[in-house]
Formats: structure tokens, C-alpha cells, sequence
């Protein structure tokens, strides 16, 4: 290494990974991914991972990707809620991983709810 | 992208409880339900909270769990990382909150803590320099290089008001001005991890948690000072610490942060590790330099200080490893924001290592002027078993005993010398109403004799002395006019040792005389230790009124002192009797009294 620009690409590229273990503060935005039983058997898991990546992609460093117990409604799984500090906490239902990644673009980037995905919707 | 970071504390003393296994175990579990790539497992260093080892912390929802064993592993993995639910029963559980989960950072352990020198302790992989590069690691090096001149570095760290975190508090940027004001073709930066006051191990959580950061500002020292080479002096009984900082120095040549040409700056720096064979006189920094140099580890006169002559006969500055840690940070948030913190001729932060009667051990940081009340109380959690606070020892060997009637005495370099006691290294040993001030004063002394290198009279043939009359008092031979010889001893050897260790070897007796003199009296006037430690003072009897008989005494003393026939009163023998305390323990209806 010879220069501090290739000392800021390593701390940029590690950034994402030590992020994950600092606090947040109240502030932040936390998508939970329901994975009891019925969640992961419905798909959950590419769900929470594609939500996973696409947040990190998009560098958004103040929300935190969670995963949950059941939420009570199987035969809507898999069920994601994005909750908004100050905001009405949104009910995604029948998630799939394409969804989600749209989720992160529309609603968590631009503060738009993908309301045909929401439980409402159903 | 993993999803989850499980932190496990690769500490010394989560080590010893077993991190190991669960490492293994959590990755074997990790593998069977398939979650290798969504779950990343990160072998840290020390949290702090060392009474609760081992420790595991998962994020991002941050749950700690604590005292976690190999068997809960299944559980943990099934439930929280492959279903979502938080195994509430294995968490801390001053997190659990009614059914809710607090952050850690607002349990009492934390709350009143603040992190600068143990900042990535416990956050990072000590193991591997990316995740330091994450925390900013040597981007203060980088601002050093290419945006400030030595002067301006000594400047800052001068301006930040930052003191040796070894003991003795000497502002760290004069002694870096007085080395960059000597001309020489070689100097030397050193580092002084040679940690050996009994109880203290901060030095060490900072080499297993955060190598780099001292690394990092040691090559900061050198650019300030214009030296090329530095050494880190770090016991072999630190094997975790000496591991990491290899790994750290390997991966630090391996990116050119350290060696020829940093940054392109033109800059070299190299470190090089010598490891100590344990001698406590090898802390003091003229002994020291002379075991880097090869050579027997006793110390000399000063002048000349080492900033003028020392390793190898150049000029050399010796900081201590917490020292270090908080340099970058100086550096990168600069003189103003450290200064902010803590008193007025104490800036910033000091690490403690909690130790004794106290229900949290573990590693604690407050600024300076946090009160003992607030770290052994709130912090610490109070005294266990419903005992009572007597005195907390500070400094070591060196430093002395703060009674329970300075317990709110704002903690600072000179609050503590004022009330005869010292900051030392940070070793914090609290003590109950069952130690005896002679006997933990007969403890350090012991230490000294010990370690004691030999080369100066006052010190090699003193502290014998000293130890031989605190003997004679701890067995009741002792007479008033042994208490008024020890106290003059003491002062003769503050006086006259050729180095620290010497110098501060009384300390202990004379702050237990300041605060504790009416148990030294009594244990002179009345052959009696008022805490019941002293052995041969003590004296154990069985109350005739409340022995049922039960013989349970009987068979459980080892050496058969006490007699008495079934359901009759027993007695004890006290010319057979060792004191073992056996008896007392056993006895199922408080019949039996210590005197």
C-alpha cells in the first residue's frame, strides 16, 4: 500500500461487516424478517438474504436486517416488516427475493411503501 | 454479505472458560443447518465483563449471552440464528427488561463507561487488519504523515494533556519534545507491556483486542520523535497477546504499513517484539531498556533520563501500552475533544481492572474524576454476600488502600496521590470486612521481597526488614515501638531505593498505617485480628448452649482436635487445632465462633 486512497478502498470494502456490530441508536430503520417454521418453509431465507445484500450494496448503514419469530399470519408467509422510526410500522406479505430487493429500492431508499406488496393489498 | 456476526471473546480469561470449544462447536452447529455463509463468527477480544465468561454477542440484534457452555450452542444456533428467537433464558440478564431487550450499553456495567483506549475490544477481529482499517485504523498515521511535521504532532498529543497510563503520570507529549530535541543518528520508540502488578491485565486486553492500535501510534512516536525502529517489551506470560501482535506486525509489513516508504512519504518504521521472562523490576523503564539490550534486567540511576540516553544509549521514549491506544484517537479527533474529557490535570479516560470482593470482575474505562463509589458500586456491582466495603487497593505493589471514607473522591492522578495511594497501572482490587490491612499489607510486601532485583541495599535488604516485622505483628509478637520502626523504615526506603519499584515498595504498609493503624494496634495490644484472617491470633470455640451433639464437627476436622460423646456438647482441642475453618463450615447450627 503506498497511498491513502488504497488505505480508504480496504476501510470502504470492510466497512459493511463492522457496521453490522455497532450501534445503531434509535434512529435507525429495522426490516424484520419473520423465520419461525412456517417463514423459512415458505421461502424466508432467500428473502432475508437478498434483503441482506441489497442493503449493503445500496450502503445504507442505518438499517438493520433482523430476523423474527412468527408473526401470526402463516398463510401470508413469508412476511416482512419494515418499521420506520415516527412511522406506522408496513406489513409485507408473499415476499419473494425479487420483491424484496424492490422493497429496499423503493421504500427504503425513497421512502416510497410498495403498497400492492402490503398485507392491505391482499 | 453474512446477515449475522457472532462475536465470541478470545480473551484470556474467556479462553480459560472455554471459548475455544464453543468457537468449534458454534461453527460445527453453523455447518449442519447450512447458514456458513449468512452467519460469520468472529473470535474478539476482551469485553470487559470477565465475571460472566465466556461471552458471545450476536449482531445485529446484539444479544449477549453470558457463561455460555458448549451444550447451550444447539439451542442457541436452532432458535436465534436459524429461527430469529433470542434465547432469552442464556442472555445477560441485566439486558432482560420485562420482556424486553435492553442494549448493552445501557446496563449499569456500561452506561457510566466510556470507550476510547479498549474501542475496538471486543467490536473487531484482532486477527485481521481490514476489520481495524474499518475502525479507521491507520488513517491517523496516514494524517500524520502527509498533513503534519513532528513539531506538530508533539504539539497535539502536549495540547491533548494525555499522561503515562503506567503509573506515574508524566505528560506523554513532553516526554516525546524531549527526545525530538536530541540529536542523534538513531533513536528508538518503546513500548512497556511488561504488565506486573498482581490483578492488573489491561495491557494485556488491549494487545489480544486491539493490537494494531499500538502499532499504529508507535509509528506515529517515531515520526514525531525521528526514530526508525521501535520495540514492544511484552511478558512471555502473555502467550494470546504475543500471538496476535505477531500476526498484527506480519499483517502491517505484508500492506507497507510498516518498514520502508510509508505511505510513499519516505517514512521507515519497523517494530521488533523481545519477550520478557516475568521479572516485575523489568516494568521500570532504565530495567527494561537494559533486558532489550540483552543483558540482565536491573535498573540504573537516572539522570540521564532515557529521552537523553537510553536503549543502546540513544535517545528513547518508553510508553505504556493504554498510553498508546489513546493516541490515534488524539490524533484523528484531535487535542480539544480529548481534553474534554475528564478533570482539570487529568485528561481522558482510565482503564481498571476490577478485581477481589466485587461482583463484576472484569475491565472497566471511565474518565477521569469517575469516583470509586460510581466504579465499585455501579459500576462493579457492590461488594457480593452481602458484605461491606472496606478499602480498594490501587497502584499495585506500588499504590496503596483507599478507605470506604474516600470512596467519593473524584479518581485522578493527584486526587489518589493526595489521599497516599497511586493511579499505577489501573489494577483495582476492592476488599471486604474479612481482609486484614496487615496481612494484604504482609501480601505486597511479600511480592517485593520477591521481585526485588537485588542491586540497591534499601530495597534488597529494606523491604526484608519490613516484611520480617510485619511477620512478627501478623503473629502477635509485635510491640508499639516494631509499628513506629516500620513507619520509619518505610520513609528511609522511599528515600534512598535507586528505582521505582524500591521507592513505592512501602507504600502499602504506609497507606494501611494512614487509614488502618487501630488494626495494627490491636493486633499489637490485644493479640487480636480484628477480620479474623491472621491465623495465629485466631481461635476457634464450640458454645456449650447450642452444640446438639450432631458429631458432624467431629468427623469432618482433619486432625481430630475435637472431641465429646453423641448429643452431648463437643470441644476443641486448640493446641491440636490448625484453624482450617472445616468445623465452622459444617456446623449446621452456628454453634461454632471464631474469636
Amino acid at each position: 500500500m503506498k497511498s491513502l486512497a488504497e488505505l480508504q478502498a480496504i476501510r470502504d470494502k470492510a466497512r459493511a461487516q463492522v457496521e453490522l456490530r455497532e450501534e445503531k441508536g434509535n434512529n435507525a430503520i429495522r426490516v424484520l424478517v419473520g423465520m419461525a417454521t412456517c417463514g423459512i418453509a415458505a421461502g424466508a431465507r432467500p428473502v432475508l438474504n437478498a434483503l441482506v445484500e441489497e442493503v449493503n450494496k445500496r450502503q445504507l448503514s442505518n438499517v438493520i436486517v433482523t430476523q423474527t419469530g412468527c408473526i401470526g399470519i402463516c398463510q401470508y408467509e413469508p412476511v416482512v416488516e419494515v418499521v420506520v422510526p415516527g412511522q406506522e410500522k408496513v406489513t409485507y406479505v408473499k415476499m419473494t427475493a425479487e420483491k424484496a430487493v424492490r422493497v429496499v429500492n423503493d421504500h427504503l431508499v425513497n421512502g416510497n411503501v410498495v403498497t400492492e406488496y402490503t398485507i392491505g393489498a391482499n | 454479505m453474512y446477515r449475522s456476526n457472532v462475536l465470541v471473546c478470545g480473551g484470556t480469561g474467556c479462553t480459560s472458560s472455554n471459548s475455544e470449544q464453543i468457537m468449534a462447536k458454534l461453527k460445527e452447529e453453523i455447518k449442519a443447518k447450512g447458514l456458513e455463509k449468512e452467519v460469520n463468527v468472529i473470535r474478539t477480544g476482551c469485553f470487559g465483563l470477565c465475571a460472566l465468561g465466556p461471552i458471545m454477542v450476536v449482531y445485529p440484534e446484539g444479544s449477549f449471552y453470558s457463561m455460555v457452555k458448549v451444550e447451550d450452542i444447539p439451542e442457541i444456533v436452532e432458535e436465534h440464528l436459524l429461527k430469529g428467537r433470542i434465547v432469552t433464558r442464556l442472555l445477560y440478564q441485566e439486558t432482560v427488561d420485562n420482556d424486553t431487550i435492553k442494549s448493552l450499553n445501557h446496563t449499569p456495567f456500561y452506561e457510566k463507561q466510556m470507550r476510547i483506549a479498549l474501542r475496538n475490544c471486543g467490536v473487531i477481529n484482532p486477527e485481521v487488519i481490514d476489520e481495524y482499517i474499518a475502525r479507521d485504523g491507520y488513517a491517523a498515521l496516514g494524517k500524520v504523515l502527509t498533513e503534519m511535521t513532528p513539531q506538530q504532532v508533539i504539539d497535539e498529543v502536549l495540547a491533548s494533556g494525555l499522561r503515562g497510563r503506567g503509573g506515574a503520570g508524566f505528560p506523554t507529549g513532553r516526554k516525546w519534545g524531549m527526545a525530538a530535541a536530541n540529536k542523534a543518528d538513531q533513536k528508538y520508540v518503546c513500548c512497556n507491556a511488561d504488565e506486573g502488578d498482581p490483578g492488573a491485565f489491561m495491557d494485556r486486553s488491549v494487545l489480544e483486542g486491539d493490537p494494531h492500535t499500538v502499532l499504529e501510534a508507535m509509528a506515529i512516536a517515531g515520526y514525531a520523535i525521528g526514530a526508525s525502529q521501535g520495540y514492544i517489551y511484552v511478558r512471555a506470560e502473555y502467550p494470546i497477546a504475543v500471538k496476535r501482535l505477531q500476526i498484527a506486525l506480519d499483517q502491517a509489513h505484508e500492506y507497507g504499513l510498516l518498514g520502508k516508504n510509508i505511505f510513499d512519504t519516505g517514512f521507515d518504521f519497523d517494530i521488533s517484539l523481545r519477550l520478557g521472562a516475568g521479572a516485575f523490576v523489568c516494568g521500570e523503564e532504565t530495567a527494561l531498556m537494559t533486558s532489550i539490550e540483552g543483558k540482565r534486567g536491573e535498573p540504573h540511576a537516572r539522570p540521564p533520563y532515557p529521552a537523553v540516553k537510553g536503549l543502546f544509549g540513544k535517545p528513547t521514549i518508553l510508553n505504556n501500552v493504554e498510553t498508546y491506544a489513546n493516541i490515534t484517537q488524539i490524533i484523528l479527533n484531535g487535542a480539544d475533544w480529548f481534553k474534554s474529557i475528564g478533570t482539570e490535570k487529568s485528561k481522558g479516560t482510565k482503564v481498571f481492572a476490577l478485581g477481589g470482593k466485587i461482583k463484576h470482575t472484569g475491565l472497566v474505562e471511565v474518565p477521569m474524576g469517575t469516583t470509586l463509589r460510581e466504579i465499585v458500586e455501579e459500576i462493579g456491582g457492590g461488594v457480593p454476600n452481602g458484605r461491606k466495603f472496606k478499602a480498594a487497593q490501587t497502584g499495585g505493589p506500588s499504590g496503596g488502600c483507599i478507605p470506604a471514607s474516600k470512596m467519593d473522591v473524584p479518581i485522578d492522578y493527584d486526587n489518589l496521590i493526595a489521599i497516599g495511594s497511586m493511579m499505577g497501572s489501573g489494577g483495582l482490587i476492592v476488599m471486604d470486612d474479612t481482609t486484614c490491612m496487615v496481612d494484604i499489607a504482609k501480601f505486597f510486601l511479600e511480592f517485593t521481597v520477591d521481585e526485588s532485583c537485588g542491586k540497591c541495599t534499601p530495597c534488597r535488604v529494606g523491604t526484608k526488614r519490613l516484611l520480617e516485622i510485619l511477620d512478627k505483628i501478623t503473629k502477635g509478637n509485635g510491640t508499639m515501638e516494631d509499628i513506629d520502626k516500620l513507619e520509619e523504615l518505610c520513609y528511609y526506603i522511599k528515600d534512598n531505593a535507586l528505582c521505582g519499584l524500591g521507592q513505592t515498595a512501602p507504600n502499602p504498609v504506609l497507606s494501611t498505617l494512614r487509614y488502618f493503624r487501630d488494626e495494627y494496634e490491636a493486633h499489637v495490644k490485644e493479640h487480636r485480628c480484628p477480620a479474623g484472617v491472621c491465623k495465629s491470633l485466631l481461635r476457634y470455640e464450640i458454645q456449650a448452649d447450642k452444640c446438639k451433639g450432631c458429631t458432624a464437627c467431629a468427623r469432618v476436622c482433619p486432625v481430630g482436635a475435637i472431641s465429646g460423646t453423641v448429643k452431648q456438647p463437643h470441644v476443641i482441642d486448640t493446641s491440636k487445632c490448625i484453624k482450617c475453618g472445616a468445623c465452622m463450615e459444617k456446623c449446621k447450627f452456628n454453634a461454632i465462633v471464631k474469636l
